[in-house]
């Protein structure tokens, strides 16, 4: 197979972002909090990436209450999902092609 | 551009992620131990001080409340050995032991631990107490075996292991409290032993 660097997708560049893909790959859905301690990152920074994904329709987002609390949960779209397979895909083959 | 020592670095991450976000892994092979001695000492104590020795189905026993604290006791101690260990080793590495996976870890064991509970205290005050010993190491394995899913997978292992000696016990009736000792006891100080070395924590 011939890939190049440009099939990777570039909303999965930054760190974070993986992260998050690779936590809701194996998760069916987590929400706001558990993410951010998975991740180790800020509330703001959090928020910002997800806005990112959420824009790429690889993640959506379910609003409820808990004992009248607002939860955020995430889970991933199979649009996303996709996207995320392939992404390893990609990775895999350029990481053998230049063993 | 990306070197390829990041997309290494990336799979690493992944890898991780999937790993840290799926299963819970701030158990150390102490607590097993722990729990194995709390267990046997708790045996001990049924078997010589209480004089405790379940060999029959319908084994006639007057102080069973002594039994029950005794079992109360060492359920007790071996959760709070369980809890204490799991935050020690979760500050250690900078994260928080009540997480997604730790509850799912929980929720995963309670049903079957709950639903036994209650089917071995119907028994208990039909005064089925031969019976009490391979449905614990029963109900505990079903509780280990899904757990496996949320942890480390000897856990799983350790279930099928703790189903079997349940299962061998109903067989062996009168060896209720030796295969009880050897499920709670035995088999949790092996595998705190395996867990220390295999995982070095």
């Amino acid at each position: 197979m011939n890939v190049s660097f440009d099939d990777l997708n570039k909303a999965f560049e930054n760190r974070v972002r993986l992260g998050i893909m690779s936590a809701l790959a194996v998760n069916d859905s987590l929400d706001f909090t558990s993410l951010k301690e998975f991740l180790n990152v800020t509330d703001g920074n959090l928020a910002t990436h997800i806005k990112k994904l959420e824009q790429e329709e690889f993640v959506e987002v379910e609003k409820s209450f808990i004992n009248n609390k607002p939860n955020t949960s995430y889970s991933m779209t199979p649009k996303g999902k996709k996207a995320f397979e392939e992404h390893l895909k990609v990775l895999e083959t350029i990481i053998k092609s230049q063993k | 551009m990306k070197e390829e020592q990041d997309y290494i670095q990336d799979i690493a991450e992944i890898r991780s992620m999937m790993e840290r976000s799926s299963k819970f892994l701030s158990l150390s092979g102490w607590a097993g131990v722990l729990a194995g001695v709390y267990a046997l000492i708790g045996a001990w104590v049924a078997f010589s001080i209480f004089e405790f020795h379940p060999n029959e189905l319908f084994y006639a026993y007057p102080d069973l409340i002594n039994i029950i604290l005794t079992a109360t006791g060492v359920l007790f101690l071996a959760l709070i050995s369980a809890l204490m260990d799991s935050r020690r080793k979760a500050q250690k590495q900078d994260k928080k032991a009540w997480n997604a996976t730790s509850r799912r870890l929980v929720a995963s064991m309670a049903v079957p631990l709950l639903i036994g509970g209650v089917l071995i205290m119907l028994l208990i005050s039909n005064g089925l107490l031969g019976l009490v010993a391979p449905l614990t190491l029963l109900f505990y394995g079903f509780a280990l075996y899904n757990a496996g899913s949320f942890t480390i997978k000897e856990v799983r292992i350790m279930g099928f292991v703790q189903m079997i000696l349940g299962l061998l016990n109903v067989v062996f009736i009168t060896y209720g409290l030796l295969f009880w000792a050897i499920g709670f006891g035995l088999v949790h100080i092996v595998y705190g032993i395996y867990m220390h070395f295999r995982y070095k924590r």
